[in-house]
């Protein structure tokens, strides 16, 4: 089945089985590998894209129903060679460690402050709680976040 | 400066644009996926194996014992673990078949049409089967090692003591549950066997390649891909799977990935030895311990693995940061038909430390003392001995983290406040604060690291620039970061100059593996003596060059009396022509004086000690039972802290995992099989469920680590659980003596339904 959807502002079509993940169509057909698979059940987050503004998870979603949808990938965080703010702050306050959690958190922290620009630390915790990491205790993470809100 | 500095870690960009390639995000031309076929039984023998005759399996790469050319062993300390079945099942989740083919889907459905049986044994699966020997599954005991640590004499110091505290502590299988999966790569080349993969330790595997197919060390090669966390659980398990993912490539002659999901990763890999610890204590009134007698037991699972060395570490931390001078410490390691537990941040320390805190908090409450004020009585200072025997000659902060610790989380005020709102009624939310002091040696144990002589080196590059050769992983910890900083600061240049080789072992010596607090520690000391003859030698060439004897090399610059000379590059560039390639490679020495004696299990255990003090404050609901953490305050001395923001990130990280521990995450079995393998049911702490966290580093300096620095990895790990389980007596009078304090569990001590709980 021919889907088409809009990935990091470009216009893409690709062809697929529609009740494939859409995980695996970021990753085995567009490349876009920055999307990670961490426990194939929606519940560590690592997977994590915004589709139409909403942060889901990516091996949950079937692609027929992203036909259509605007999708954002941690490849489409940095523009045109520029880190996002979240992106530059993550980097100075040592919010990624080994990394793998890293584009699930970004994502659904990016989310939060499109919607929220000045989240609370609590808030913060919240929009990040479907996004599991086992490296840092969360602690520079949230300081990220809450950084990036500040220094935009 | 780098060092002290918080300079940006250096594949920081790679991992936050996405662009950082895991081995899951490699794919190659070719390739065949493959899958491992595992036994659900915890012991048994096979009986046949078939393949259903209406499936075509001419696409199927299909591999069992009989393909292994040399062997059919993992390659590590006893040769005791098949790479698959041959006949003896010994646990579940075992591996007997490895298929392979061109898609997932394919390779899954070919599995759907294998058929094994088997003939069930009775299996042993508790720590409890292994010792009553009704069942003999190794040796002639199931024991796979013993230790025992002796110092002074027990029986004489009971007669010294006051009174006998017993203590029986109980701690469980833990999930290293890094976020990316296992996996491995294997390309068959023209030489021999090219691994790519998700590990801690890169030479392990080339061991275990280079034995499985009796390949040279150049006929072997592997490569780190970036690495999404490790924790301990890729430290031995990743050469299985290398080897796996070799047989599949080496038969079908192509490239061959295995990735595990999620479900296979938590029941068929690693886990924390769970371990049985009793205590028996002799003190005096006034708190001082005369006599120590302790008992482990840990439960090894069904192969050696690297057990012995975990029990080692647990009886070498056994008796904690304290001192006594007459102590007995037995251990064992039993077989359980379980799959092998193995590495996992902390290594043996975690377990044991649960336990000697609890044992101080059963002794304060006894003898009616302040729990801070016993472990003041009795810890460990400069110049004190410990249980092997080791003299504590430097870099002791156990007097500076605990008064760091308490100063900063009111502990005192917190005690205060919070029997005031006792005094005033009942409520159903009830809050407590408990600590926890802990060590923890940085290196390997014992004789490990004269014996490793771990090697790393540096090269000049062509274009001027430095590049540390080390087989030591990055893992999320920052391993790349903290040597470029040692190198700039020793060899005078920035740290932007200083780049890193990738790990792949036909390109870097054998550092020795990423784990045991020792890549700082003993690594970066290799490297900074790499760095201090590369400056030497390059001071020379220089000196000549422009006949300037008393030339230096600062920040990059050569400079004489004020005056800049030249670039470091300009003049490496020089030396290439003149000389050929800069290249110097060191190896670890002990330190002078630092010595072991493995018959008698005494002397020096490690070159120096962490230190560590936790404060916990935690909220009981009276009604539920649930306990939830409200803060941390952890105070760590781990000497200089090459990179601060760094240093804190392992902190907090490992304290999060210990709460866990402590906490939440229990593995549920039935007859040896994981039940719980989903993260929807193996519950490590969210966001949600962090407590506030406040860190302290004390940095007393290690005056052989480089630049003072001393282990920091699995200190951490090592004093949640012990802080919030003593918080939560303070809360509740429960005395809590297993982990985790699940609600289940402290509403039975609650109601003094538990055994352990009126065993006093």
């Amino acid at each position: 089945m021919k889907i088409e959807f809009e990935i990091n502002n470009t216009r893409r079509e690709v062809d697929s089985p529609p009740m494939r993940r859409l995980l695996d169509v970021l990753r085995e057909d567009l490349r876009l590998t920055g999307t990670k698979e961490g426990c194939g059940e929606g519940e560590c987050g690592a997977c994590s894209v915004i589709v139409n503004g909403e942060v889901i998870n990516s091996c949950l979603v079937p692609v027929c129903q992203t036909a259509g949808a605007s999708i954002t990938t941690v490849e489409g965080l940095a523009k045109d060679g520029r880190l996002d703010p979240l992106q530059q702050a993550f980097l100075e306050c040592g919010g990624a460690q080994c990394g793998i959690c890293t584009p699930g958190m970004l994502i659904a922290a990016r989310a939060l402050l499109d919607i929220n620009s000045q989240p609370t630390r609590d808030e913060i915790k919240e929009a990040i709680a479907g996004n599991l990491c086992r490296c840092t205790g969360y602690v520079k993470i949230i300081d990220a976040i809450e950084k990036a809100a500040l220094d935009p | 400066m780098a060092v002290g500095q918080n300079v940006l870690r250096k594949e920081g960009v790679e991992k936050l644009t996405g662009a950082a390639r895991y081995i899951d995000d490699i794919a190659l031309e070719g390739m065949l996926y493959g899958k491992t076929i595992r036994s659900p039984l915890a012991r048994g023998l096979i009986k046949s194996i078939s393949f259903d005759t209406d499936f075509d399996w001419s696409p199927i790469t299909v591999c069992d014992w009989r393909d292994i050319p040399g062997e059919n062993f993992v390659a590590l300390i006893e040769n005791d673990q098949p790479l698959l079945v041959a006949r003896d099942v010994r646990h579940a989740e075992e591996p007997i078949l490895l298929i392979a083919a061109e898609s997932r889907t394919l390779v899954e459905e070919a599995a759907s049409r294998i058929r094994i049986e088997y003939e069930e044994l009775t299996p042993v699966l508790s720590i409890e089967e292994s010792l009553d020997c009704r069942e003999i599954i190794y040796g002639d005991d199931n024991v796979f090692k013993r230790f025992l640590i002796a110092r002074g004499e027990v029986d004489e110091g009971i007669n010294q003591g006051d009174l006998i505290i017993e203590g029986c502590y109980r701690v469980p299988h833990q999930e290293q549950l890094y976020i990316e999966p296992q996996g491995m790569i294997a390309i068959p080349t023209d030489t021999g066997m090219t691994v790519l993969g998700s590990m801690q330790c890169p030479y392990y595997v080339h061991k275990a390649l280079k034995q499985l197919f009796n390949l040279s060390d150049e006929q072997a090669v592997v490569i780190q891909t970036m690495t999404g966390g490790g924790f301990g659980g890729k430290e031995e398990y990743p050469s299985m799977i290398a080897c796996h993912a070799a047989l599949l490539a080496h038969k079908a002659q192509r490239p061959v990935k295995i990735i595990y999901d999620r479900a296979e990763d938590i029941a068929a890999t690693t886990k924390r030895h769970p371990g049985v610890i009793r205590h028996r204590t002799a003190v005096t009134r006034d708190g001082r311990l005369t006599a120590s007698e302790i008992d482990i037991v840990l439960d090894g699972g069904a192969y050696v693995t690297l057990t012995p060395v975990v029990l080692s570490r647990a009886a070498i931390h056994a008796l904690g940061p304290y001192r006594c001078e007459n102590v007995r410490i037995t251990a064992r390691a039993v077989a359980t038909n379980t799959p092998p537990n193995g590495a996992f941040r902390g290594f043996g320390a975690p377990q044991v430390a649960f336990a000697y805190e609890m044992q101080m908090e059963k002794i304060a409450l006894r003898l009616g003392i302040d729990p801070l004020e016993l472990r003041r009585i009795n810890m460990l200072k400069e110049g004190d001995i410990t249980a092997t025997g080791q003299q504590l000659r430097w870099s002791v902060g156990s007097e500076d983290v605990l008064n760091a610790a308490v100063e900063r989380s009111h502990f005192r005020e917190k005690q205060e406040a919070i029997q005031i709102e006792r005094a005033s009624g009942d409520s159903r939310k009830r809050r407590g604060v408990g600590l926890s002091f802990f060590f923890h040696g940085a290196g390997f144990t014992g004789s490990g690291e004269a014996k490793m002589k771990a090697r790393a080196g540096i090269e000049i590059t062509d274009q001027g620039r430095a590049r540390v050769l080390s087989s030591s992983t990055e893992i999320g910890q920052g391993t790349q970061t903290i040597f470029c900083q040692i190198v700039a600061d020793e060899l005078g240049i920035g740290f932007d100059d200083v780049e890193i080789e990738e790990t792949d072992t036909s390109r870097v010596p054998d550092s020795g593996p990423t784990v045991a607090s020792r890549t700082c520690m003993v690594v970066g000391r290799v490297i900074q003596l790499a760095a201090r003859e590369i400056k030497e030698k390059i001071k020379r060439f220089a000196a000549e060059l422009f006949g300037a004897p008393e030339i230096d090399l600062m920040e990059g610059r050569f400079v004489e009396g004020g005056k800049v000379l030249a670039s470091f590059a300009e003049v490496a560039r020089e030396y290439a022509a003149q000389n050929g390639k800069l290249k110097v490679e060191s190896q670890y020495a002990s330190p002078m004086g630092v010595e072991w004696d493995d018959d008698s299990y005494s002397g020096d255990a490690y070159p120096a000690f962490s230190w560590g003090a936790e404060v916990a404050e935690v909220e009981v609901d009276m009604d539920t039972f649930e306990v939830s953490v409200l803060k941390i305050t952890t105070a760590q001395d781990i000497g200089r802290a090459i990179h601060p923001l760094l240093a804190a990130g392992q902190i907090e990280g490992g304290t999060l995992q210990a709460v866990g521990y402590g906490l939440t995450e229990e593995l549920v079995w039935d007859q040896g099989r994981i039940v719980n393998r989903m993260l929807t049911n193996y519950i490590i702490p969210t966001s949600m469920d962090a407590p506030d966290m406040e860190t302290v580093i004390v940095e007393k300096e290690y005056p052989h680590g480089p630049f003072g620095a001393k282990g920091v990895g699995e200190l951490p790990m090592d004093g949640a659980a012990p802080a919030i389980a003593a918080a939560v007596l303070n809360a509740t009078g429960a005395f809590v003596s297993e982990i985790p304090v699940t609600p289940e569990r402290l509403m039975m001590i609650h109601e003094g339904t538990r055994r352990e709980s009126n065993e006093d």
